[in-house]
């Protein structure tokens, strides 16, 4: 009975390792990361953002520490209640500087006027990430209702319904301004095309509502189409939005590749991310031409959970795994990215958005734990 | 029913069988009904758009008429041509009738699987404005720009609707869903008229609830929501993927609820032109979408009886169509169901 159990044990920590491989984030495909400087040490900007953010980015520094990982961090907090753009200048100037930065989400107080913009919004179009990538898969360990969920989001991250241009030119009529340029959805297409291509995969399915929208998401799908034409290994197709999240909660496991506009690609990346264990557990990476910024991929505040020591730090630490990636670290990143994923096909080590009652803090000591247990790392190795 | 054991009070529905499987569906639900002996009086009439005077696009006009008499309608899926020249029908009926509330309960089916079990919830879709008001321009070469609007007006009629069916069906909660961190002054202005509305309903709860988060929370947990209101392009994404949790479109009911008093419902699937005339189709959709319009009509009584015979026949798997995973016809599910209408007088 135990060799039973032991060889069960082993065979889902192959598993881990293998779908470990399998998390080597799409490479960005526009620029080099900044070189290291003093010392071979990269210094990242890090935003602790509001609610959950804070302390789930203090366990990634913990861990870090732990690991040796050359990397420091120059801290800039954004306070979301001060209506100056003071803090998210300096934040701005911090990440140009650094070329890359590990944020949390800062709050948005929608009761606020127009003129205050959400500053997750700012920081994105300031810095031109336009290109949200997402990669959802199903892990070892967690339940889901949907088994073999393996699907890459690449969201346009700086225009369509997210423009903040609006007016109200009759009192009580409110005009709101979707924009769609020919510019950024040739990008993004090219973006998701080249990243299906870099990294195996087969399809790319465009998501958009164009038989209502037809000049705005019509040009959306005309710019994929072209974009498709110049890669002839790849299949491409289209599906309009209602129709594929009706899709995705029936048979999510005919999507490979999805390129969307912004709106679209909030709710699609939501319900991925929902449908293989929820927003503890997703990374997310913001790229640019020149910058690159990672968070959790459906950027929650967590407000409630807050400084409880109950909140899931597996998508915030995974997304470190994705900077240090983007920083050229393999060593380190598929380190501490196998650590936690033997972590979370812990089934007493959940936490409660995954069912169980473990703490965050346990999580983080697990990970650590796992890594230590491999033996001390030597240069050669990394 | 004290009204029916003395005297039978027929109450005329406008009944529009639509293109595809619509007539059979249609010929299957009216069965249905004379089976339950419900006192419903159909009157078939053809939507197919005409030029109405000054080159307008309208519905013919005895099928306007009729509606406007009858003030419930009962449809079946219409096919929308490409490169008719007209808008599509669906567009035409909805701005015909000035049909603001699309509304569209989402109950799991015991018997029919899907991985999420008892969904029980309602989705309240403003269906004239917002995303879809079809204004678009291009800016410049390679730039377009689509406006969404939200009036003041629309967004206090939908909510007022919301929260009335709510207490109407004894629904405990009303979250409205929007995405005002981003569309301030949009969705912010929807999210007021929804805070005013609620002020005047205090036996309901109101919540809000960014898009996203409903999104990512409805498919991990969708028994924690109940009565969702919000505006068009939300609304259609999130009705759809609600009928994807209880089984898809062909087991989905819909209703369309619009101004003075005029109120049609419908089945929201295609018209399956590879099935139609073959006695194949599933009348699920349409027979479902019909007993909401009894229940909209007061009739609760024959609702639950036809509603339940329905239910035991999918649970039971004796007999099931084949997009139910059976492979009987058409006429035997509605057979099926008939006899244990009958058999519950």
């Amino acid at each position: 009975m135990m060799q039973v159990l032991y060889y069960a044990y082993l065979l889902l920590k192959a598993a881990c390792n293998t779908l470990a491989d399998s998390f080597l984030p799409l490479i960005n495909l526009c620029s080099l990361p900044p070189p290291a400087k003093y010392g071979g040490r990269h210094t990242v900007t890090l935003i602790p953002g509001d609610g959950i953010g804070p302390e789930l980015l203090t366990h990634v520094r913990e861990l870090f520490r732990f690991c040796c990982v050359p990397v420091d961090f120059e801290i800039v907090s954004i306070d979301s209640k001060s209506t100056s753009d003071d803090d998210m200048n300096n934040a701005i100037t911090a990440i140009r500087r650094n070329g890359v930065a590990l944020k949390g989400n800062i709050e948005t107080n929608h009761n606020l006027p127009p003129s205050h913009i959400s500053r997750n919004n700012i920081l994105r179009t300031s810095l031109d990430l336009y290109a949200n990538v997402i990669h959802c898969q199903t892990l070892p360990g967690v339940r889901t209702r949907h088994r073999d969920v393996d699907i890459i989001i690449i969201r346009e991250n700086t225009e369509g319904e997210y423009s903040s241009l609006e007016h109200e030119n009759v009192p009580g009529v409110v005009e709101c301004l979707k924009i769609i340029t020919r510019k950024k959805s040739l990008r993004i297409a090219e973006y998701a095309f080249n990243a299906a291509r870099q990294n195996g995969r087969r399809r790319v399915t465009a998501v958009h509502k164009a038989n209502i929208m037809k000049l705005g998401d019509g040009l959306f799908l005309q710019c994929c189409k072209e974009v498709a034409a110049g890669y002839p290994e790849i299949t491409f197709d289209s599906m309009i939005v209602d129709n594929t999240t009706m899709q995705l909660v029936s048979k999510p496991q005919q999507f490979d590749v999805m390129v969307m506009p912004n709106l679209y690609g909030s709710v699609i990346s939501n319900v991925c991310a929902g449908l293989v264990g929820g927003p503890g557990l997703v990374p997310g990476a913001n790229y640019g031409k020149d910058y690159a910024v990672f968070e959790t991929a459906t950027r929650n505040t967590g407000k409630s959970i807050a400084n409880k020591n109950i909140a899931n730090p597996t998508a915030t630490l995974l997304a470190s795994c994705l900077m240090l990636d983007h920083l050229r670290l393999h060593g380190y990143a598929s380190m501490i990215r196998k650590a936690i994923l033997a972590t979370v096909s812990e089934t007493r080590l959940h936490t409660a958005d995954l069912g169980g009652q473990g703490t965050t803090s346990e999580v983080v000591q697990s990970v650590m734990r796992e890594i230590e247990s491999k033996g001390p790392r030597t240069s050669e190795q990394i | 029913d004290f009204t029916k054991s003395w005297i039978i009070i027929l109450q005329t529905v406008t009944l529009i069988p639509g293109d595809g499987i619509g007539p059979e569906i249609s010929t299957a639900v009216m069965k249905i009904f004379e089976a339950a002996k419900a006192p419903i009086q159909w009157e078939e009439r053809n939507v197919t758009a005409i030029k109405g005077p000054g080159g307008k696009w309208m519905i013919p006009t005895e099928a306007k008429d009729s509606m406007d008499k009858s003030k419930i309608g009962l449809k079946g899926p219409l096919k929308t041509p490409i490169a008719a020249g007209h808008p599509s029908m669906n567009l035409l009926l909805r701005k015909t009738f000035d049909l603001y509330a699309n509304v569209r309960p989402c109950v799991s089916i015991e018997g029919y699987k899907t991985p999420y079990t008892d969904v029980d919830l309602v989705t309240i879709r403003e269906n004239t404005e917002g995303e879809y008001s079809g204004i678009e321009h291009v800016i410049v070469d390679g730039v377009v720009q689509s406006i969404k609007l939200i009036t003041e007006e629309a967004s206090q009629r939908i909510a007022e609707y919301a929260f009335e069916y709510a207490r109407n069906n004894q629904r405990a909660s009303v979250t409205a869903v929007h995405k005002a961190n981003i569309m301030r002054m949009s969705d912010g202005l929807f999210l007021r008229k929804c805070r005013e509305v609620a002020e005047n309903f205090k036996d309901i709860k109101f919540t809000e609830m960014y898009l996203d988060t409903v999104c990512l929370n409805m498919v991990q947990d969708p028994t924690q929501f109940d009565v969702l209101v919000m505006p068009n392009l939300y609304g259609d994404i999130l009705s759809d993927l609600c009928a994807g949790l209880i089984g898809g479109l062909g087991v989905t009911p819909s209703g369309n609820i619009g101004a003075n008093g005029v109120a049609i419902f419908e089945s929201v699937h295609g018209t399956a032109p590879d099935i139609a005339g073959k006695d194949l189709a599933n009348p699920t959709a349409l027979l479902l979408s019909a007993v909401m319009m009894l229940r909209h009509m007061g009739l609760h009584g024959q609702a639950k009886k036809i509603e339940t015979a329905c239910f035991d026949t999918i649970r039971d798997k004796k007999v099931l169509t084949k997009d139910l995973g059976g492979n009987s016809k058409c006429s035997e599910f509605t057979g099926e169901i008939c006899r244990r209408v009958q058999d519950m007088e």
